[in-house]
């Protein structure tokens, strides 16, 4: 259960709506199931009052919607933001990707997003609805009843190592505001670095072979907004084709990883779209941990205007030798 | 039956204001430094992109060195210092994947080190021979 509720926003967003402020509402609308909620915009009340629903699985970042929607927009586009959403929200616009006047962004607490493919795991397949009540989540399925998980076993990985229940930008806060996180999110990481080259070497084979390059990754990446992207360019050999070998998936892995490097602000939206289920904020938080030991700590999108570490630099910063070694090491 | 002796590939990026130089010098002075080391001549150790590096090892490197000028001699001011900061996020990315952290360096190499040049190419290529074929960062298609 999410604090707030289906109604508090729908209830906002017609009033936001009704004088004149917005003209857009950046939403979600029910799938075939309870778990499977798209994005959507909606630009009445009526289409609200059918289709707006909120609950644990809506989890989608929606700062990367603006790029398109604040180009549509007369007026101006409503968009509810996660805490973690709003860094991608910051990030965006130190990199003005869109127009902060053409939104108006509501912060929404959230307590944690729910992962379809843990309840699976945990339960059964076949699930044909989810019913949630403060600690214990009810599974509907199909063959084998309904069956009960704990809410905090089924919790998405981003959500059990949340980094910030504070928003960092918002134009008004439904609810209270939270707290600065201090995660445990870097421990895999840590743990990974410690095993011996060729431990690590067979992980990442095992979890990259998986890859069918999608690019679900790439596109729901706030981070990523090239409109014109490496992965794209016919020339490069690997334009939107599944990977014919390791090599063409570390490439993609690395590039991908490598591109977003002192941007990506962990909001997790690459492993939770991921339907290989490939562990890729392992990547990225290796990226970020590493930024944090050698240039000092940074976190993507907590101000608007501060500078990506990749984009500056120290005189008297590390070797490139000393940080493999120490990368390897510190663990 | 001849047994030939096994010579790694290595790609050396130089960048044309000092390292190429430093090349060239150590040509010059005559010392030696392996033959298996191809030199790819750059504008800046910054025009270095990590898909470059990742396309040798495809194209069959079995190790990629990256030479620039020193620190704070950079012929556009600030070039290698971006440089180091990506190279050294990148090789601990590549060795966080299991790839064998020797076969990627980066040195600087100024126009008036011809023997550092050498030395270090001459290293390096004794590094990476140690290893051996490079397998783990290998695309089979691109091999003979
Ligand atoms: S979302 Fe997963 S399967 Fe798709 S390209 Fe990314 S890593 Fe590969
Ligand atoms: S790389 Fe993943 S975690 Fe980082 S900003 Fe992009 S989607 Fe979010």
């Amino acid at each position: 259960m999410q604090t707030v509720t289906r109604d508090m926003l729908v209830s906002r967003a017609k009033a936001l709506l009704a004088d004149g402020t917005v003209d857009r509402v950046l939403g979600w609308k029910a799938g075939e199931f309870t778990y499977d909620v798209t994005p959507g915009v909606f630009t009445d009340a009526d289409a609200m009052e059918k289709e707006f629903v909120y609950g644990d699985f809506c989890g989608a970042n929606f700062s990367k919607y603006l790029l398109t929607e604040a180009r549509k927009t007369e007026k101006k586009v409503l968009v509810f933001l996660k805490p973690c959403d709003t860094y991608s929200f910051n990030q965006l616009l130190t990199e003005h990707r869109f127009d902060r006047e053409k939104v108006y962004a509501i912060g929404i607490p959230c307590d944690g997003m729910l992962d379809i493919h843990k309840i699976r795991t945990l339960s059964a397949e076949g699930v044909t609805g989810i019913d949630t009540d403060g600690e214990s989540v009810t599974v509907h399925t199909l063959y084998d009843g309904d069956k009960t998980v704990a809410r905090a076993d089924a919790l998405a990985e981003r959500c059990v190592n949340c980094k910030s229940k504070k928003h960092v930008a918002y134009d008004e806060l439904l609810g209270e505001d939270g707290e600065i996180i201090d995660s445990a999110r870097f421990d895999e990481v840590a743990a990974i670095e410690k095993m011996t080259p060729d431990e690590r070497f067979a992980f990442w084979q095992d979890a990259l072979s998986r890859c069918i390059r999608c690019n679900a990754c790439r596109d729901v990446c706030p981070a990523c907004t090239c409109e014109k992207c490496v992965f794209d360019n016919p020339n490069s050999g690997v334009e939107n084709k599944s990977p014919a070998n390791s090599f063409e998936e570390q490439m993609f892995h690395i590039i991908r990883a490598f591109h977003v490097a002192g941007r990506c602000t962990d909001c997790g939206e690459c492993s939770r779209v991921c339907p290989q289920h490939i562990p890729l904020h392992l990547l990225n938080r290796k990226f970020i941990k590493d930024i944090d030991e050698f240039y000092g700590e940074y976190q993507a999108g907590e101000k608007v205007g501060s500078r990506a570490p990749l984009v500056d630099f120290m005189t008297g910063d590390l070797e490139p030798s000393e940080a493999v070694k120490r990368g390897e090491t510190n663990a | 039956m001849q047994v030939t002796e096994y010579k790694p590939k290595i790609v050396a990026f130089c960048c044309n204001w000092c390292s190429y130089a430093g090349a060239d010098l150590a040509g010059n002075n005559r010392l030696n430094y392996p033959d298996n080391i191809k030199i790819i001549r750059v504008p800046c150790s910054c025009r270095v992109n990590p898909m470059f590096i990742l396309r040798a090892f495809q194209r069959g490197a079995d190790g990629v060195i990256l030479c620039g000028c020193h620190p704070g001699d950079c012929h556009y001011t600030s070039g290698n210092y971006y440089t180091r900061r990506r190279m050294a996020l990148l090789f601990s990315m590549l060795s966080y994947l299991g790839i064998e952290k020797e076969r990627t360096r980066v040195e600087w190499v100024s126009a008036a080190e011809g023997a550092k040049f050498a030395a270090t190419m001459n290293e390096f290529s004794a590094q990476v021979a140690a290893l051996g074929e490079n397998k783990r960062l290998e695309d089979l298609r691109c091999k003979p």
